[in-house]
C-alpha cells in the first residue's frame, strides 16, 4: 500500500514519518516513533488504555488513523515529565498507589490530564464518570480516583 | 485487530466527497469521527476499498439556530454537548448527547456519524425520530431532505444511497415551555444502552398534555416511535397513572432482541420503566404558559 508523509508534533517535537493510511495513531506512536508508553489494549475503543491528547483533547489513539493527525499536536504519557521531574499527576498516582500492573495507567493519566487542564473542579462522582471510559483490571478504581483528586488538589484546580 | 488496506481520500469539500462516493458507490465509506467505523475496520466487519475522510471539510462543522436547530454533520458530539446554542435551542439533544460513550469518544464522534451509523441503541437517532427531525443528504445528483420517520430502515441501515453524504441534521423549533427527558440504562456508564427513552412534553394553559413525543432505543432494528402512547397522552391531566399507562402503551407489541444482556421481556419491562421516568422528568421540566 502507498505510504503517505505525515507531519505532526509529538510532545513538542516536530516529527515526519511515512505511514500506510490504515495504520492507527496508536501504532505509529508506538512502532514508528518508539513511544511505547501509549498502551494498546482492546484496539476497538472500549478500554481507554491508548488515550492520548490530540490538540489538547483526550482521544482514543486506536480509533484515529495516524494520517488524520496531519498537522496536529499530540501529547503522550512521555510528554509529561519535565527535566526528569514527574508531572504532579504522576506523583499523585504514585503517592496514592493508583496502579498495580500499570497497563491501564497511561490511559488514565492522559484522560485525567485533559480534565485537569480544563481547570474545572469536579466532584468525586464527576471524576468517576469522566474516568469510566478507562478500564482497570487490578485496582478496583478507588485508588485511581483518589490519585486524580489528590493531583487536582495539589495543582489547585478549580480554586 | 488492524484495519484492512483501503484507498484513503482526505477531501477538502463536500463536492469532492460526493464525487468520490458517486465514483466508488458501495466500495466507499465515509469516515467522520471514526468512533464506530474504525472499530468495524479493526474487527474487519467492514472492508471498504475506499475511505472518504470528511474531517477536513470545515463547511460541515457549523451549527445554526434559527427556525429550529441545524447541526452540520461534522460537529463533534462534545462541541454540541457544551454549546449554549444547542442547550437553549434543544435541551433534549444536549441531554442525550452527554450520554454517548465517554468524553474521549465524544471529542471525535460526530452528530452526522451517529445518525448515519443508525445503531438502534444509540441516543441521537431516537431523539431525531421523537422530534420529527430531518436528515439533509447530498450526492452528486443534488440535495434532499429525509424525515427521520423515513430515514431509519433497519439495523445499521438507513435511507441513504451509497453515493449520499449526510451534510446536516435538523431539529424543529423547540416549543416554549416544552419539558424533555432522555433516560437509558446500561450495565456500565458509557456502554451501549440496553434500552432508552426520549420524551418531550408540552402542556396547554390548563396544564393538560397538548403534545407528547416518545421514542425508544434498543427495542428493535431501528429506534421506535411510540405513536399509540403519544396519542393516548394528548388531552390527559398529568399524573403517575397516566405516565404508567402511557409507558405500557409504548412497549405494547414491541419485539426487542433477546441476548446476553437481557431477554425481550426484560427489555420491554425496562423500556416501560424508562418511559415512565422520562415522562415524569419531562413533566417536571415543562412549564404551563398562559
Amino acid at each position: 500500500m502507498t505510504r503517505r508523509p505525515l507531519q505532526l508534533t509529538v510532545n513538542g517535537r516536530p516529527q515526519e514519518v511515512f505511514v500506510e493510511p490504515r495504520r492507527t495513531l496508536a501504532d505509529v506512536l508506538r512502532e514508528d516513533l518508539e513511544l511505547t508508553g501509549t498502551h494498546v489494549g482492546c484496539e476497538h475503543g472500549v478500554c481507554g488504555a491508548c488515550t492520548v491528547l490530540v490538540d489538547g483533547l483526550a482521544v482514543r489513539s486506536c480509533l484515529m488513523l495516524a494520517v488524520q493527525a496531519q498537522g496536529s499536536s499530540v501529547m503522550t504519557i512521555e510528554g509529561l515529565e519535565r527535566d526528569g521531574e514527574m508531572h504532579p499527576l504522576q506523583e499523585a498516582f504514585r503517592d496514592s498507589h493508583s496502579f498495580q500492573c500499570g497497563f491501564c495507567t497511561p490511559g488514565f493519566v492522559m484522560t485525567a490530564l485533559a480534565m485537569l487542564e480544563e481547570g474545572q473542579a469536579l466532584s468525586e462522582d464527576e471524576w468517576r464518570e469522566e474516568l469510566s471510559g478507562n478500564i482497570c483490571r487490578c485496582t478496583g478504581y478507588q485508588s485511581i480516583v483518589e490519585g486524580v483528586q489528590l493531583a487536582a488538589e495539589r495543582m489547585g484546580v478549580g480554586q | 485487530m488492524k484495519p484492512p488496506p483501503f484507498e484513503y481520500h482526505a477531501v477538502a469539500s463536500v463536492e469532492e466527497a460526493v464525487a468520490l462516493l458517486a465514483e466508488h458507490g458501495e466500495d466507499a465509506k465515509v469516515l467522520a469521527g471514526g468512533q464506530s467505523l474504525v472499530p468495524l475496520l479493526a474487527l474487519r466487519l467492514a472492508r471498504p476499498a475506499h475511505l472518504v475522510d470528511i474531517n477536513t471539510v470545515s463547511d460541515l462543522a457549523s451549527l445554526s439556530n434559527g427556525d429550529g436547530l441545524t447541526v452540520g454533520s461534522l460537529v463533534r458530539q462534545r462541541v454540541a454537548e457544551r454549546s449554549q446554542a444547542v442547550r437553549s435551542a434543544n435541551p433534549l439533544v444536549a441531554q442525550a448527547i452527554a450520554l454517548i460513550g465517554h468524553t474521549a469518544i465524544r471529542n471525535r464522534g460526530t452528530i452526522g456519524g451517529s445518525i448515519a451509523h443508525a445503531d438502534p441503541a444509540a441516543e441521537l437517532p431516537a431523539v431525531l425520530l421523537a422530534l420529527d427531525g430531518e436528515v439533509v443528504a447530498r450526492s452528486a445528483r443534488g440535495e434532499r431532505t429525509v424525515p427521520a420517520a423515513d430515514f431509519f430502515r433497519g439495523f445499521l441501515t438507513t435511507a441513504l444511497t451509497p453515493d449520499e453524504l449526510v451534510t446536516g441534521v435538523r431539529f424543529p423549533a423547540w416549543g416554549p415551555g416544552t419539558g424533555w427527558s432522555f433516560q437509558e440504562f446500561s450495565r456500565r456508564s458509557g456502554d451501549f444502552a440496553i434500552a432508552g427513552a426520549a420524551a418531550a412534553l408540552r402542556l396547554d394553559r390548563n396544564g393538560v398534555v397538548a403534545d407528547a413525543r416518545i421514542a425508544l432505543s434498543g427495542m428493535g432494528a431501528t429506534p421506535v416511535r411510540a405513536t399509540k402512547a403519544e396519542a393516548a397522552l394528548a388531552g390527559q391531566q398529568p399524573s403517575e397513572e397516566v405516565w404508567a399507562a402511557a409507558s405500557q402503551d409504548a412497549v405494547a407489541g414491541l419485539d426487542p432482541p433477546s441476548d446476553v444482556h437481557g431477554t425481550a421481556a426484560y427489555r420491554r419491562h425496562l423500556a416501560a420503566a424508562l418511559t415512565r421516568r422520562a415522562l415524569r422528568e419531562a413533566h417536571a421540566r415543562s412549564e404551563v404558559r398562559s
